[in-house]
């Protein structure tokens, strides 16, 4: 989401200039100028501030606290919430398994959504077809498509079982088997959104302009030569924004989790935000599901300086 | 000879691409028409016996319209308060010259630092203190809020490349900031309205931890939450699971079909502008 700042600051410059020109003697004018602004601005400050701004506040207030979400808080207990959450193994467990997220989108998802954006970003009919398929999966709703796979993963139903039936099997249930379960996660979460990246990708490879590739292929330049030296290169923000937006994803998934695994077995298959819910806002304890709250926010943080100062120290390079 | 064979490998390998996307759904569409014991053994292929009666109890029961009709109302209401919300801030912010005008900028589009979940617990208590829990309005109100700073970055961003002349004549002929609103910026924005109006309509009718928090009276489940309700009732009768999903994605999926290069510009804008 930090492209989206990176646009307003390259935006607020360019407003400058757009700016409707003021006639500062009018005073008709201004006072029109000042109605607009007093009509125009409050129902987005307020819904923003009351809805968006304050909870963020609050969480941070209420991480203070052992509170049950009853009258108000007054227990306050410190940091204890704090040094709870992050001693906790289910809570490494969900981190790691973000992680884990992160790492098969960066080497599995990635890859096969580039390759594939590769070989239908021209114009002809097969690859309008291909890339309206392949992006059938992103568009279903998350608790859709986890319910869908708790049923092929079923080992009494479902293609897990059938595949094991061919060879006279007795089928496991791999939702149930700690390990497996997470396994079964990361095939989904790749299945479920490797379409977007698609999309993305598509985008990137359609603004390479057409006589850069030309005047390679002119110089000789085979495909494997002109993907390689010339469209990879010409890609790479789009590759760093794609990164990101799965890192981004894995820290905010949740919906998937509830309908495919439920967090288990064993507490083994956890997001962040599952965490959050299941140990935070399913018991009401309000303080701690805070907490819970307030460290992935300083994880978000650190994530978008990070990729900020990487993106912003390559467009300098360039 | 050597590009003959990339042509073959790019069919197989598209085709091998999309029977991984399609099956799953095959799977769940024809598994609503089996009898438990065919979807044991038969997971993609055709019924043995065809059943139509998963699909029938379904559509024949209140509760599935009434759940859509939910997510429906939600939806409206959260796309349109998005739309005319946050596109009066950024009329404001792209047009209009004031002090604070920079500051009250970056504050609107804070809301692309903050993970919702972090905020989703003080949320609740701030709309249970509204009296809205188990109402609309309890899910609706946080939805927009949560989609107005992308929307306003969006919006201002296309409001401001509109051309200045316009609005210089507007103003020469003395229309007033309201008037050039109404009669300027929205109607040539409405690609860019479009594009907000389908994220925004998407994020809604999927959403399912908000409602979750939220809602806890059956009547006014949205869909995603109606789904597990009625998979917990279910467990493993898997035809009627799975012709309940069908029919719950079958909304999303003509939305697709009718407005699919809007749908995959929409999700995918701003992201490779940046």
């Amino acid at each position: 989401m930090a492209e989206y700042q990176e646009l307003t600051d390259r935006r607020v410059a360019g407003a400058e200039t757009g700016a409707i020109p003021s006639r500062k003697r009018s005073g008709k004018f201004s006072s029109g100028k000042l109605t607009t602004a007093l009509v125009f601005l409050p129902p987005a400050m307020l819904i923003f501030t009351l809805f968006v701004v304050m909870p963020v506040g609050e969480a941070g207030f209420y991480s203070f606290f052992n509170w049950n979400g009853y009258g108000s808080p007054q227990k306050w207990i410190n940091l204890d919430n704090f040094v709870r959450v992050l001693n906790d193994p289910i809570f490494h467990q969900s981190l790691i398994n973000n992680v884990l997220v992160i790492l098969v989108s960066a080497l599995v998802q990635l890859p096969i959504a580039l390759w594939l954006a590769l070989l239908i970003s021209d114009r002809s009919r097969s690859s309008i077809f291909f890339r309206a398929i392949f992006f059938v999966p992103y568009i279903l709703a998350d608790v859709v498509a986890g319910l869908i796979w708790r049923y092929l993963y079923d080992g009494d139903y479902g293609v897990v079982a059938m595949v094991y039936n061919w060879f006279g099997q007795e089928a496991p249930h791999v939702l149930a088997e700690k390990g497996w379960a997470t396994a079964a996660l990361l095939v989904v979460v790749v299945w479920k959104y490797f379409g977007f990246h698609m999309a993305l990708f598509v985008a990137g490879r359609q603004s390479i302009p057409d006589d850069v590739l030309e005047s390679a292929r002119i110089d000789g330049a085979n495909r494997w030569e002109l993907t390689r030296s010339v469209v990879l290169p010409m890609m790479r923000p789009t590759i760093v924004l794609a990164l990101f937006f799965s890192i981004l994803g894995s820290l905010q998934l949740f919906d998937l989790i509830i309908p495919l695994t439920d967090g288990g077995p064993l507490n083994s298959s956890h997001s962040t935000v599952s965490y959050l819910y299941t140990f935070g806002i399913k018991r009401m304890r309000v303080g701690y599901g805070s907490a819970v709250g307030v460290v992935l926010f300083v994880i978000c943080v650190l994530v978008m300086i990070f990729y900020k100062q990487i993106f912003m120290r390559e467009r300098k390079e360039s | 000879m050597k590009k003959h064979l990339f042509a073959y490998y790019r069919w197989l390998f598209l085709f091998l691409a999309a029977g991984v996307c399609l099956l799953p759904l095959w799977a769940t569409i024809i598994g609503g028409f089996k009898t438990t014991g065919d979807l044991r053994t038969n997971a993609f292929g055709i019924p043995r016996k065809w059943i139509a009666e998963n699909y029938l109890s379904i559509l024949t029961s209140s509760r599935f319209w009434q759940m859509l009709g939910n997510s429906g109302f939600i939806a409206i209401f959260t796309v349109a308060l998005t739309l005319i919300v946050s596109s009066m801030a950024a009329y404001t912010l792209a047009h209009l010259r004031f002090a604070g005008r920079r500051w009250i900028a970056s504050y609107l589009t804070l809301g692309l630092t903050f993970p919702f979940a972090t905020a989703v617990l003080p949320v609740f208590i701030r709309v249970r203190d509204l009296g809205l829990l188990d109402s609309y309005w309890g899910v609706i109100l946080p939805q927009v809020a949560f989609n107005l700073s992308f929307s306003i970055v969006l919006l201002r961003g296309f409001f401001s490349e509109l051309p200045k002349e316009l609005f210089e004549a507007a103003f020469v002929d003395g229309c007033s900031y309201i008037r050039m609103f109404w009669k300027i910026t929205l109607p040539l924005s409405r690609p860019i309205l479009a594009t907000v109006g389908v994220l925004s309509l998407v994020g809604s009718w999927n959403n399912f931890l908000l409602p979750l928090v939220m809602i806890n009276k059956e009547e006014i489940y949205p869909w995603p939450l109606g789904i597990m309700q009625y998979q917990g009732q279910y467990g493993t009768d898997w035809g009627r699971v799975l012709a309940f999903v069908t029919l719950t994605m079958m909304p999303a999926i003509l939305f697709y079909l009718l407005a699919q290069k809007h749908i995959i510009a929409g999700l995918t804008s701003g992201a490779v502008k940046g």
